[in-house]
């Protein structure tokens, strides 16, 4: 018994073949961009930027879960990678414990942090989300910036070489590769997080977050999951570009930093991992384009946020998407 | 036998009471409307139902088991399933995401599975798509499958709505005006919809103005006016109550086409 | 003991004062678009900055000072028309993001101008300090107060008395039913912008002299002025006053008696008991979805 008499054709979404799904056929290119890419990779200052782009990108696709996916905000996040990096540096330079062990506890101390504040955290919502966010985030900068014994105050820490069972990872290529395995490895657990019902959950919530409860959805404990996960993956970047760059200063867990953090991710295209990923490689590499204009620095990269959001605010990735569908159409 | 009891239930927001001890109680298999004029209390008293507002005061027992002052997504979890008057359709998925994600209870995977994408949850995956594509079938929408819910119009919508909320196989089911908006033919649809599950023993508890659905569909009906309940009983007795008549129906005989215009 | 109090409250009030100001400035905006202002700080900065140079230049104070407001209320007013009017039916997250952006294309400007140093304004009236029931204040603390509660009363007649201020009401209450009655929504935005920056860079002047002014004294400012303004309840006049001198006052004490390092820290663990225990802020509306 069809109740669609009155049915007009329904505009049909050709299901893509394999290869055009983001899924297998993005992550696929992705891992050849990570492969190809040291071939034209000059010099050592070319794969110091390509690492600095993956480990932001990582940092990026969890934070675009909770973003994009979740609807959620975070003005803090910041305040995660630099609690991996220093986590992670003061259990090996205070404690004596070696970087294969101070590395996962930092990230899983950071982590237990995350879960801690984000019960509370996560019942507010807008505005004051995001200044709860932000205010985590700030205390923690200061924080780390106040208790120099422990962390070198406002001018920072060395941080020990990562030694993995007796092998001293260092050299530039060698970290593109752990840093490129890593940004490929949340990538592809991102996409199966998404495309599995917890990731319909957390679209849900975006959606709305009423209609998702009615389902039998556990908002609370959705956002907190994904807000924990993110916390997770932006304190094992924080852990990995801490003992990759042998420092660390307070200014990681500075509010700017958040905020450059959260732009990646809106700029790249909100409910994108790929966007992610495009959001930091660009923002990433702007920087380093305009140290070329030294002075004006800062004030180019306003200018081109202003631009970016006032012409493409859906995000550069689903913008060129959009554009790409209407012209194959 | 008793489904949902509700007993003296109560909400105010600041001093506007929107309901005051309102007391009802839905058998099960049957279908039990509830009308009254607007601000009346019905969606409050929905929204109580379901989970999503806290009774000030009462009780809401389902299937004897107290539900009031729990959170939503217990309410979901104890098998009450509801559709809204302003559409709460997740626009940012496709018709059949919406409805699979209306399978959460059935099928909600854990949290290593779905990172990791092991067999178990592929395997459910497929039962989930399975489940959604044929709900999407029942209701009519089988074209619209992989339609993005933004692209569609709003009376496939109210029906993707309705899909959406059976996923869950709730015992219970809350229609908020589910042919709000509609025309003749797709209001009569709902209609034959709201028959066939109730044929098929979902007990709906439903909230409408269009008399002639109403009167057409339930088994019972609650009149609300100004947060109280006015009037309980089959459509026959409730149509022919005084208080009712004078209050919201306004002659007996013109019902059917003055309130279809007012619509 | 007592004058300890003393001390911390008066010092607490000064910073207080500024801080409401800034939140002022944040509740306008917010109230005319729905969206937070992140460059407020930076109009701040500007009003102070300004005024360093137009001293610098041979202007006398009494001129300096207001034109270095007007200037950063010019700023203002470009932006909101090259940046924000654009872009005012975007969504608040891009508006955020572009203010963001403006905050940065200020400061990256005011770097260039004025360079990475600290500057000063003497104090308007001297900088002998005044003895007062044994504690130590400074003249220009009293400027400071004096002038944000003129600013305060002004603006509250500018909002009961005048027909500009009344239709920004209006707008923040109901844009729609605003537009409907004919008034000018975007002309209230570019006023709020205005006005949001007129405010803050009179802060900006008033406790230069005390505390050093530079190119990013914007960021902590901002941020914290936005603190306040949730704390007494986004988009509240009240609250924003309220808020601005209660965020001042625990800041004050709380640095007196509990830890100077932690200073700063104090603002923000305050904003987070607050939003954790009253999200609406002290004097914000509670407000419940519609479903």
């Amino acid at each position: 018994m069809d109740v669609a008499a009155n049915v007009s054709e329904a505009p049909r979404a050709a299901l893509p073949s394999w290869w055009a799904r983001p899924r297998s056929g993005g992550l696929l290119l992705l891992a050849a961009v990570v492969a190809l890419l040291p071939l034209v990779l000059a010099n050592n200052y070319f794969y110091e930027v390509a690492i600095l782009v993956a480990l932001n990108a990582t940092v990026c696709v969890g934070l675009n879960l909770l973003i994009g996916y979740a609807g959620q905000i975070s003005l803090g996040h910041a305040g995660f990678f630099a609690l991996g990096g220093y986590g992670s540096a003061i259990l090996a330079t205070h404690y004596g414990l070696p970087p294969w062990l101070s590395l996962p506890l930092a990230c899983a101390g950071t982590a237990l942090l995350a879960l801690l504040i984000g019960r509370p955290t996560l019942r507010l919502k807008g505005h004051t989300l995001a200044m709860a966010t932000l205010g985590l985030g700030v205390i923690i900068a200061i924080v780390i910036t106040t208790e120099d014994r422990l962390t070198g105050g406002p001018d920072g820490m060395s941080v020990p070489p990562l030694v993995l069972f007796g092998w001293t990872v260092a050299g530039e290529r060698t970290w593109y590769w752990i840093s490129g395995a890593v940004l490929l490895a949340t990538v592809w657990l991102a996409f199966n997080l998404i495309e599995s019902p917890r990731g319909r959950a957390l679209r849900a919530l975006h959606g709305s977050e009423v209609a998702a409860q009615t389902l039998g959805i556990d908002s609370g404990r959705a956002k907190l999951q994904v807000f924990v996960l993110s916390a997770l993956v932006a304190a094992l970047a924080g852990a990995l570009m801490a003992h990759y760059t042998g420092f660390i200063t307070p200014a990681k867990a500075s509010f700017l930093h958040s905020v450059e953090l959260v732009i990646m991710v809106v700029f790249g295209g909100m409910a994108s991992v790929f966007g992610a990923v495009v959001g930091a490689a660009v923002l990433t590499m702007l920087p380093q384009l305009l140290t070329v204009l030294k002075d004006y620095e800062m004030m180019v990269f306003g200018a081109v946020l202003i631009a970016t959001m006032v012409f493409f605010p859906q995000g550069v990735v689903p913008t060129l998407a959009r554009w790409w569908a209407r012209r194959s159409a | 036998m008793t489904l949902l009891a509700v007993q003296g239930l109560g909400k105010a927001f600041g001093g506007v009471h929107a309901n005051q001890d309102v007391s009802l109680a839905v058998r099960a298999g049957t279908v039990h409307s509830i009308i009254g004029p607007n601000g009346a209390g019905k969606t409050s008293l929905i929204n109580m139902l379901s989970g999503v507002y806290r009774p000030d005061a009462g009780s809401i027992r389902l299937d004897g088991a107290e539900l009031a002052g729990l959170p939503t997504h217990r309410f979901a979890a104890a098998g009450i399933g509801r559709t809204f008057q302003n559409l709460q359709v997740f626009f940012n998925m496709t018709a059949l995401e919406n409805v699979m994600t209306g399978r959460h209870l059935r099928e909600p995977g854990s949290l290593l599975a779905s990172l990791l994408r092991l067999p178990s949850l592929v395997r459910a995956e497929a039962a989930c798509r399975d489940a959604a594509q044929r709900l999407l079938r029942a209701v009519g929408l089988a074209a619209w499958e992989d339609a993005a819910a933004d692209a569609m119009p709003y009376g496939a919508l109210k029906r993707l709505e309705i899909a959406r909320a059976l996923a869950a196989e709730p015992k219970l089911l809350l229609l908020d005006e589910p042919a709000a908006g509609l025309n003749a033919t797709e209001a009569h649809d709902i209609d034959a919809l709201i028959k066939r599950l109730a044929a098929e023993g979902t007990t709906v508890v439903l909230v409408e103005h269009n008399m002639k659905l109403v009167m057409g569909v339930s088994d019972r009906v609650t009149v609300l006016d100004r947060g109280r309940v006015l009037a309980d009983g089959t459509p026959d007795e409730v149509s022919r109550d005084p208080q009712v008549i004078e209050a919201y129906l306004g002659a007996a005989d013109d019902t059917a086409g003055a309130a279809h215009a007012r619509g | 003991m007592g004058s300890a109090w003393l001390q911390f409250i008066a010092s607490g009030l000064t910073a207080g004062a500024i801080y409401a100001l800034v939140a002022l400035g944040f509740s306008i905006i917010f109230n005319a678009s729905g969206a937070i202002n992140f460059a407020q700080g930076e109009f701040v900065m500007i009003g102070g900055m300004s005024a360093v140079t137009l001293l610098a230049l041979g202007l006398p104070l009494l001129v300096a000072l207001p034109l270095a407001v007007l200037a950063s209320v010019g700023v203002a007013l470009i932006i909101e028309k090259l940046a924000i009017e654009p872009a005012r039916h975007a969504g608040t997250v891009t508006l955020i993001i572009i203010t963001i952006g403006v905050a940065l294309f200020l400061r990256g400007l005011a770097q260039l101008l004025w360079g990475k140093g600290v500057h000063r304004l003497p104090s308007f009236s001297g900088e002998q300090p005044i003895e007062w029931l044994g504690a130590t204040l400074l003249p220009q603390s009293l400027w400071v107060m004096g002038g944000a509660a003129l600013a305060v009363v002004a603006l509250s007649t500018f909002y009961g008395r005048t027909l500009l201020g009344k239709a920004m009401r209006a707008t923040s209450c109901n844009r729609i039913a605003a537009q409907l009655v004919g008034i000018n929504t975007r002309g209230v935005l570019f006023a709020s912008f205005g006005l949001a920056a007129g405010l803050g860079a009179l802060g900006g002047v008033l406790i230069a002299p005390i505390a050093f002014t530079s190119y990013d004294a914007g960021i902590m400012l901002g941020l914290k002025g936005f603190a306040a303004a949730m704390l007494g309840g986004l988009g509240s006049f009240a609250g924003a006053v309220l808020g601005g001198v209660a965020l001042g006052l625990l800041e004050g004490l709380g640095a007196g008696f509990v830890s100077s390092a932690y200073k700063d820290a104090i603002a923000f663990v305050v904003i987070l008991l607050v939003l954790f225990l009253m999200p609406q802020g002290l004097l914000g509306g509670r407000g419940s979805e519609r479903v």
